[in-house]
């Protein structure tokens, strides 16, 4: 139906949404003034437009009315538009001559108490939004094709389960990770909360099966460059860097043995020492050994005491291109080192709660040289404080998992060694989620102590020595006075952190972050999964703090969300987008150097002139270039120029008119 | 007389400060009525034309209304060249004897109904005390 020729016909459609709107509006004076507005051939008002026959009213006005454009004064589009344009399309028309005006949120509920001046506000919306909808063009809905393949930046669990959910459903799936190995901060770790399982029992079979996929490829020692293209059609760059060691290597570590190069060991958090040849622990995946490239001095050592010949020092970083339909970020995060805080960095006695998650590891390395308190099994005296360095004005989030893990390591520690003596220093004790409270009932009963301290008044930690008994008083308000412990280990729970990075990965991704620089969800009820970029997605703790069981969820969410387009085949896309005139076009070149997403560029036509041109799948129809544009070449489709200019003259004119 | 009742237009970008706005209503927080707020995509959309268009209708305040900088952005960097535009079309208004107060660009987030409301209140009141636009009719700021 071509509704661009037809004179506009503007059914007006006020809802008193019972009396939300009603109670305070008078819908039936605005709907009486809608009908009076120019191109108005209907207005009407109902006690629940979006209701069944609320509906029938605007689908009987299209047919017998032959209505081509609908105004809905009501709640807000982000509540309804929806709905209405779906509406008008079963009707046959085009769901963008459809415009809303918000006459609840931003009119009935914010001036409850002045009716009068609510309506004449109402009336002044209704007038705005006749006049946008006289200049509605219906617009074109865009179709794109979808690479069945799912891109998962993060190989630990939400990752690795994401791919393999994506896998499962029988799509590809494309890991890219930073690290040699994979299994990310899960491996880290030393029992899971709640079942207090070995963490790499828990999550090894998970990394296990996603090695194995066929349908998964995994990028390790990768870095992700670049990121082109949109929904259905994304184009990643990936170097890998070379890992010097070759699937031959069959994990003697005899390599390891006689490099004689010694770098602090992130993956025991800086507590031990590691080879520049090295594998985290004995069991990872993939099980070839790696070469750090930053601390290696090719001496060569490594490459002659290797039996199987797996060791070429001389690889070379690899560029990889990938094709994907979606996008799953799952990056992780960091853990908080907390210099200065509690006595860190001056007492080699206090230390992090992930960094005690390591002492207590299996696979934490013995040795004379290495610090571990608890490598005999004499009876300690440990303190834990909570929320060290969160919830405050640095990092005003809780980081959520540090109280329930605080409580399963008191407990563990309680448990192999009763006579110890074990303390929380606590603001609140936030347990939350399935089993949580009865968890921390158990641990209670082990004899732990809790103290509670307040956030103005945090617990003082004092030692005599960097490595002697530390003395850690707690102003309990409970109990109105001080408690003084003295102490062999204080062990600080640290939130997690965005990764250092992570501004960078979003630019890339073209996704934003919160305040607490954890990557941005596109609603945070009602879309947790998405990121307000279409086709990309969020899985973990790469969009804010969680658990393991937590992660795993949304990793499986995510692949879920992810593989809907990619089953579907094609990706409709929102035709909101941005044209050029090239008639009017002066190839200025300001619109190519302000678009975002480089969806606009200014090329040599045919006739050899400079224009504009649009890549439509890549616009996401912000409207910067639109605003920007000195010769006004730039249509914003369903914001232009002509129909944001009769919104703001219907806003003033009748009133001055008057 | 009756008192002097400023009319603002409000452009407010669809995914940080319209939601806040929305969420100001659904609070039920109470603001003066004399904005007319209208939805862009982004308040990099908003084209200085606009803004001046507003004015020449005798808008006595504009009110630009956006994800906070520097990374609220739905998409990446609208914001700051909102900011930016405001910043100089400002100048351009002063000049033209409009007093650059009546303009204002402000960073609501969605969650941010409280602020909204504020800003919205905040500037009916200094409006009140700048008075009515010297391009609307009976308006006079001495031009």
């Amino acid at each position: 139906m071509n509704q661009e020729a037809e004179k506009p016909r503007v059914g007006v459609y006020i809802c008193g949404c019972g009396l939300n709107i009603a109670g305070v509006v008078d819908v039936k004076e605005v709907a009486e003034y809608a009908a009076t507005l120019p191109d108005v051939a209907v207005a009407r008002s109902y006690v629940y437009m979006c209701s069944e026959p609320g509906q029938a009213l605007i689908r009987n006005d299209i047919h017998d009315m032959k209505i081509n454009r609908v105004v809905v004064g009501s709640c807000s589009p982000h509540m309804h538009e929806p709905t209405y344009r779906r509406l008008v399309e079963e009707e046959g028309l085009n769901r963008y001559i459809f415009e809303m005006a918000n006459l609840r949120e931003q009119v009935s509920w914010c001036h409850a108490h002045h009716h009068r001046e609510a309506t004449e506000k109402a009336k002044d919306l209704i007038r705005m939004a006749v006049a946008k909808a006289r200049l509605l063009q219906p617009l074109e809905k865009r179709e794109v094709e979808v690479e069945a393949r799912g891109l998962v930046v993060g190989g630990g669990v939400a990752g690795l389960r994401a791919a393999l959910d994506i896998a499962e459903r029988g799509f590809q799936a494309c890991v890219v990770e930073r690290s040699p190995f994979i299994g990310g901060r899960a491996t880290q770790l030393n029992r899971v909360i709640l079942t207090d399982q070995d963490a790499l029992d828990v999550v090894g079979p998970l990394i296990d099966q996603a090695e194995e996929n066929r349908n998964v490829t995994i990028y390790t020692n990768s870095e992700l460059e670049e990121v082109g293209g949109y929904i259905g059609n994304f184009e990643a760059s990936i170097t890998q860097k070379p890992r010097y060691v070759s699937p031959k290597c069959t994990a003697c570590g005899k390599c390891a043995e006689v490099c004689p190069v010694e770098v602090p060991d992130q993956f025991n958090i800086g507590l031990t020492k590691r080879k520049a040849i090295y594998m985290p622990y004995r069991g990872a995946i993939p099980p070839i050994y790696a070469v750090d490239d930053a601390a290696c001095t090719r001496c060569g050592e490594c490459v002659k005491v290797c039996e199987p010949n797996a060791i070429d020092l001389s690889g070379k970083p690899h560029d990889i291109k990938v094709r994907a339909g979606t996008i799953i970020v799952a990056s992780g995060f960091d853990p908080l080192l907390p210099d200065g805080l509690y006595g860190f960095g001056r007492y080699g006695n206090v230390i992090t709660q992930f960094q005690l998650e390591r002492m207590l590891s299996k696979t934490y390395p013995a040795g004379e040289d290495v610090y571990n308190p608890f490598a005999d099994e004499s009876p300690k005296n440990v303190v834990f404080i909570l929320c060290a360095g969160s919830r405050n004005e640095e990092r005003p989030y809780c980081s959520r998992i540090c109280c329930t893990v605080a409580l399963k390591n008191a407990k563990l520690i309680k448990e192999t060694s009763p006579e110890s003596r074990v303390s929380i220093a606590y603001r609140d004790v936030r347990v939350f989620g399935k089993r949580q409270e009865e968890y921390y009932e158990e641990a209670r009963r082990t004899g732990i102590a809790l103290f509670r301290y307040l956030s103005e008044r945090p617990p003082l930690v004092e030692g005599e020595s960097p490595d002697g008994r530390l003395s850690v008083s707690i102003d309990d308000p409970t109990l109105g006075r001080e408690v003084k412990i003295s102490a062999d280990l204080v062990v600080l729970a640290e939130p997690m952190l965005a990764r250092a990075d992570s501004a960078e990965l979003a630019a890339k991704l073209g996704i934003s972050r919160t305040a607490d620089n954890f990557f941005r969800e596109a609603h945070p009820k009602l879309r947790p999964l998405d990121t307000p970029t279409d086709g990309v997605f969020l899985a973990g703790v790469a969009q804010g703090p969680k658990d393991i069981a937590e992660s795993i969820i949304q990793g499986s969410g995510a692949a879920a969300r992810a593989t809907i387009p990619i089953s579907k085949g094609r990706v409709e896309i929102e035709p909101i987008i941005a044209q050029v005139d090239v008639d009017l076009c002066g190839g200025c070149k300001i619109c190519e150097s302000l678009c975002e997403y480089g969806a606009i560029s200014v090329e040599e036509d045919e006739a050899g002139k400079m224009r504009a041109k649009v890549t439509e799948a890549a616009c996401k129809g912000c409207g910067v270039c639109g605003a920007a544009c000195p010769t006004k070449a730039i249509t914003m489709l369903h914001f232009t120029n002509d129909q944001v200019m009769a919104q703001v003259r219907a806003a003033l004119r009748e009133e001055v008119a008057r | 007389m009756s008192e002097f009742s400023p009319r603002i237009v409000g452009f407010l970008c669809n995914w940080c400060s319209y939601a806040g706005a929305d969420l100001a209503g659904l609070s039920r927080l109470e603001y003066p009525t004399n904005i007319r707020i209208i939805r862009v995509m982004c308040s990099g959309r908003v084209d200085p034309a606009f803004i001046i268009e507003a004015f020449k209708e005798g808008a006595d305040g504009v009110l630009v209304a956006g994800c906070h900088l520097p990374s609220d952005c739905h998409y990446i960097a609208g914001n700051f060249k909102a900011n930016r535009r405001v910043a100089l079309l400002k100048r351009v208004l002063e000049q033209f004897g409009i007093d650059p107060e009546r303009l204002r660009i402000e960073w609501v987030s969605a969650s941010e109904g409280q602020k909204f409301a504020m800003v919205v209140t905040k500037m009916v009141e200094d409006l009140k005390k700048l008075g009515p636009s010297p391009i609307r009719p009976g308006g006079g700021d001495g031009v």
